[in-house]
């Protein structure tokens, strides 16, 4: 297992105080200037989790065996608890009177603000695999960083978050270096699913005026800082994995984080939006 | 009329009394999952963290936790969520950790989540030095099924000695 990244946890009982002078007062939550920019981000941190959770959960009852099953469930429900807190804070940044909710279930496609890749269809478990190490390598850096944000809400989802995504990339990690190092069929598989991915992994890293803006006011790290950190990751993993990084650019498709999606986002939201698109406010 | 509020020890008391709807056999104040209670003027605000972001108990514990206090006669109850700082399984007491053990769920071995410095040497030894002894048998000779189990605090283990499966309760 290679030395997959440490995260040093922040003072819990400083941020703690901290959070809670600040809870009602963070600055930039009311900041009208930084609304935008601080809403759309915040949207794309949460549409990303939002969506790979969905895409996740889709195996729910039909993994390959019950561990993977019960693994896959897990972290689907991880992200989509997360999505509950980044929404909820895009929500009271919009203050328009939408809620997390509002958000998940009464956006069209183009409002949906994820990285292609997420959105991308299951296909094998190859694929599957793959995509959520592509993602966990990128997700446990950002929310490392997020979590010294200035802005004191960002901070403590991000540390709560963190504890749980470190188990993601554990798992995703040893999941590509084992069957990335299997059989031949099953390393045919994984190779095939990085070659196809590849182009889908860089979106996230290319950052736009609004990453700039939330990097300017101290929210998030720049984007291209958390780069190195994904390809020591990425890189150590697919060593060990026997794996070849494909010899190609990994920023072609883009455009999700800015509302243009693949076709696949659409057939995703058909299904999770169905109920409160045809029952508008159906509770249970 | 002067309405005497109970203190909050009082209420520390009862809420202990209030069982985690996953693993029954401990209390809301066992996990720690009760961050604080406190008067605002004749309301009481208890502070719950949720052990995971997703996790659906939190839902069922916020409900048990009203619905208890509520039989006790405390007529406002405000509760409150609390994310920082985020939970961890070092706040699960000495006597839960007992129970959960003899409930047949390994209890956390502090130190050992993958986010922190203990997960990190965990990793550089490949991890042969976490012994997750088993709850039935107490041999330590087990192995890890999967890292995540039937809810999302738990892992899935089985001893190789008496072959039981077991959850053990993973640190966080």
């Amino acid at each position: 297992m290679p030395s997959l990244p440490d995260a040093e946890m922040p003072d819990a009982l400083a941020l703690a105080e901290r959070a809670a002078a600040e809870q009602v007062h963070d600055p930039h939550v009311a900041d009208v200037d930084l609304k935008p920019a601080f809403f759309d981000w915040l949207c794309r941190i949460g549409d990303n989790a939002l969506i790979l959770g969905h895409r996740v959960s889709e195996w729910c009852g039909h993994a390959p065996v019950l561990e993977e099953d019960i693994a896959l469930a897990n972290v689907a429900l991880d992200l989509i608890g997360q999505t509950q807190m980044w929404l909820s804070l895009a929500a009271e940044v919009e203050d328009k009177g939408r809620t997390a909710d509002d958000l998940a279930y009464l956006r069209d496609a183009m409002k949906f603000r994820n990285i292609k890749l997420v959105e991308l269809p299951n296909g094998d478990m190859g694929v599957t695999v793959m995509r959520q190490f592509l993602f966990d390598a990128y997700h446990f850096e950002l929310l490392t960083a997020l979590a010294r944000s200035e802005s004191p809400r960002v901070a403590e989802i991000a540390a709560k978050a963190l504890k749980e995504v470190a188990y993601h990339l554990e798992r995703s990690s040893d999941l590509v270096i084992r069957l990335g190092d299997g059989t031949a069929e099953s390393h045919a598989r994984m190779q095939a699913a990085l070659d196809a991915l590849w182009p889908y992994a860089g979106e996230v890293f290319v950052a736009d005026a609004v990453d700039e803006a939330v990097a300017r006011a101290g929210i998030a790290p720049a984007l291209p800082d958390l780069l190195p950190k994904w390809e020591r990751t990425v890189a150590e993993v697919l060593d060990e994995a026997t794996l070849t990084r494909p010899d190609r650019r990994f920023d072609v498709h883009v455009g999700g984080k800015q509302g243009r999606h693949t076709e696949h986002l659409g057939y995703i939201l058909a299904e999770m939006q169905f109920l409160q698109r045809a029952y508008p406010g159906a509770e249970w | 009329m002067t309405v005497t509020l109970p203190s909050t020890g009082q209420v520390w008391d009862w809420l202990s009394e209030v069982p985690d709807p996953e693993i029954p056999v401990v209390s809301v104040t066992d996990l720690g999952i009760v961050r604080d209670v406190r008067w605002d003027g004749d309301t009481l605000a208890v502070a719950v963290t949720p052990t995971y972001s997703g996790c659906p108990a939190t839902a069922v514990i916020d409900l048990a936790i009203e619905t208890h206090l509520r039989a006790k006669g405390v007529e406002k109850v405000r509760l409150e969520r609390r994310l920082s700082p985020p939970w961890t399984t070092d706040w699960v007491t000495a006597e839960a950790r007992e129970k959960l053990k003899s409930y047949g769920i390994a209890p956390p071995i502090d130190g050992t989540a993958p986010d922190g410095r203990g997960g990190l040497a965990a990793r550089l030894s490949g991890r042969a030095n976490l012994v997750i002894e088993c709850p039935r048998c107490g041999s330590g000779n087990t192995a890890k099924v999967s890292q995540f189990g039937s809810t999302p605090c738990k892992a899935s283990y089985q001893c190789r000695d008496c072959l039981e499966p077991f959850d053990y309760f993973k640190c966080h």
